[in-house]
């Protein structure tokens, strides 16, 4: 099957004026039983550096994306985990959508891909919609049956006490060529019903921990409700219809979502893990 | 064809369990989200926009003849809540029998000997829809109305809500019912070219963690 993108997700028509075009690339694999990174090239506002690599997993830092995407931007990471390679990104600052000088969308496509025996976290600093933005923004991950992913993303929507941009989300997970998971979210000026009380209600914060382990068992995880206090914030950790976990969560602002999803963490790894 | 059969498919006497959920609204009035019929309406329209506009791809799909399996397994990936697939699984099974009953058909007995335990109802009632001589648009249609008028109905009991109120929710939200049956088949429509990713996938953080936490409550009026 073509991977493509539905029509909620496709690309924007070219800007009158030109944005930010940018393609960062990062690629690991493993030799020896250590990982070793074959590709780390920046580009635009994405600058990458190398961290202290911690047993066999090499761990990459994202730093400058602070002032993208901006209207009309269109902006890719591409993470490759080869030959049992641990890859591990992080960014150093929030993603903060603004403005830009014009009306088109901007987008940002994140590619992650993950071979046999790899393990690949993808845990950025979080994405904030602020007025008068419009963003799409997409995350495509395809996992050989083998390999393990640890995925954090969180969206913050409007800076506070401001109203947030538009900012459409597309998440797309594949294991073995077949799709596991399939999310699509639009917030904002323009969505339809996403203010609502089926949807978000007053939270402005959204935020999802996926973990895919070929080794994770279903009955190990049964679906758990974690609680902020009532109305600040909720999450779900819940088994997917695969070797999977998802935790699900809504909070009022991005502190108290951050402290429901790493209390999922910790409740995912459980004690010792 | 007779477009008759819509009627039948779409009937909120049609016995095929429907009745016992509130599709969401019995959390979302215990937490007081849901409390008259305007933000009953803002509920149903959220729903709609979402788990409606996914579920209603999935059923237009069906109804267009691609393979029920692969979009079982569409359904699967587009809910990641364990509460909504033992849901939309039971439903499906009561659909296939209401189906196989009314519009029996090979595939529909395919599907039930490939399921056994129930496929993602969408995808039965579009199967279904399908053995009925309808359109994908109708079978769209179907799904995306039954998405409100469930928790409508379900809402004018939790609430006391007067019925003729809640019934003017579902007139207001006739355009939404139209764009949503619209966009789910121009989806389905692009699966030859895109593959079942071209299927809406959109997501309702609330309705899924309160899906789970209402399938834990020791009593409750409704299955869901």
């Amino acid at each position: 099957m073509i991977p493509t993108i539905p029509e909620a997700a496709k690309p924007a028509p070219e800007p009158t004026t030109p944005g930010v075009r940018a393609t960062a690339r990062i690629a690991a694999t493993g030799r020896g039983g250590a990982t070793t990174l074959t590709a780390l090239d920046g580009d635009g506002p994405f600058e990458l550096r190398r961290l202290r690599p911690r047993g066999n997993e090499a761990r990459v830092i994202v730093v400058g994306a602070m002032s993208a995407p901006l209207g009309g931007d269109r902006l890719r990471i591409e993470a490759t985990a080869e030959h049992g390679a641990s890859l591990h990104i992080t960014s150093a600052t929030a993603t903060l959508a603004l403005k830009g000088a014009t009306a088109a969308p901007a987008t940002y496509d994140v590619a992650l891909t993950a071979g046999e025996g790899t393990q690949l976290h993808w845990l950025p600093k979080p994405l904030i919609s602020a007025v008068g933005s419009d963003l799409r923004q997409t995350l495509t991950a395809d996992l050989a049956r083998t390999a393990r992913l640890v995925l954090r993303e969180e969206q913050i929507l409007g800076r506070a006490g401001e109203p947030p941009g538009r900012l459409a989300t597309r998440l797309v997970v594949r294991r073995g060529g077949r799709t596991l998971l399939h999310q699509q979210a639009d917030y904002g000026p323009g969505a339809v019903g996403w203010d609502g009380p089926a949807v978000l209600a007053d939270h402005r914060a959204i935020g999802q921990l996926l973990i895919v382990d070929p080794s994770l068992e279903y009955a190990r995880n049964p679906p758990r409700l974690l609680a902020e206090a009532p109305e600040s914030g909720q999450a779900l950790l819940a088994p997917l219809a695969g070797p999977a976990v998802l935790v699900t969560a809504v909070a009022r602002d991005g502190l108290r979502l951050r402290r429901l999803l790493d209390t999922a963490e910790a409740a995912v790894r459980g004690p010792g893990g | 064809m007779t477009r008759a059969a819509l009627l039948v498919l779409a009937d909120g006497r049609f016995p095929a369990g429907g009745h016992a959920h509130s599709g969401g609204a019995e959390p979302a009035v215990r937490a007081g989200r849901v409390t008259d019929s305007t933000s009953l309406e803002t509920f149903c329209r959220g729903r709609l926009h979402t788990a409606g506009l996914v579920a209603a791809g999935l059923a237009a799909a069906a109804a267009a003849g691609h393979d029920p399996l692969a979009l079982d397994e569409a359904a699967d990936a587009r809910t990641p809540v364990p509460a909504l697939r033992s849901t939309a699984r039971k439903l499906g099974r009561q659909m296939m029998r209401a189906a196989r009953a009314s519009w029996p058909s090979a595939a529909l007995d395919a599907l039930a000997a490939a399921r056994p335990r129930g496929a993602h109802q969408p995808v039965v009632l579009g199967l279904a829809a399908r053995s009925a001589g309808l359109t994908p648009l109708d079978a769209a249609y179907a799904v995306a109305y039954e998405n409100i008028s469930g928790p409508a109905t379900a809402v004018v009991r939790l609430l006391s809500l007067d019925p003729f109120d809640a019934t003017a929710v579902l007139a207001r939200l006739a355009t939404d019912v139209d764009r949503v049956a619209a966009a789910a088949t121009r989806a389905a429509d692009r699966i030859p070219a895109e593959g079942y990713d071209a299927l809406p996938a959109a997501s309702a953080p609330l309705l899924d963690i309160t899906a789970e936490a209402h399938a834990a409550w020791p009593v409750r009026l409704f299955a869901s």
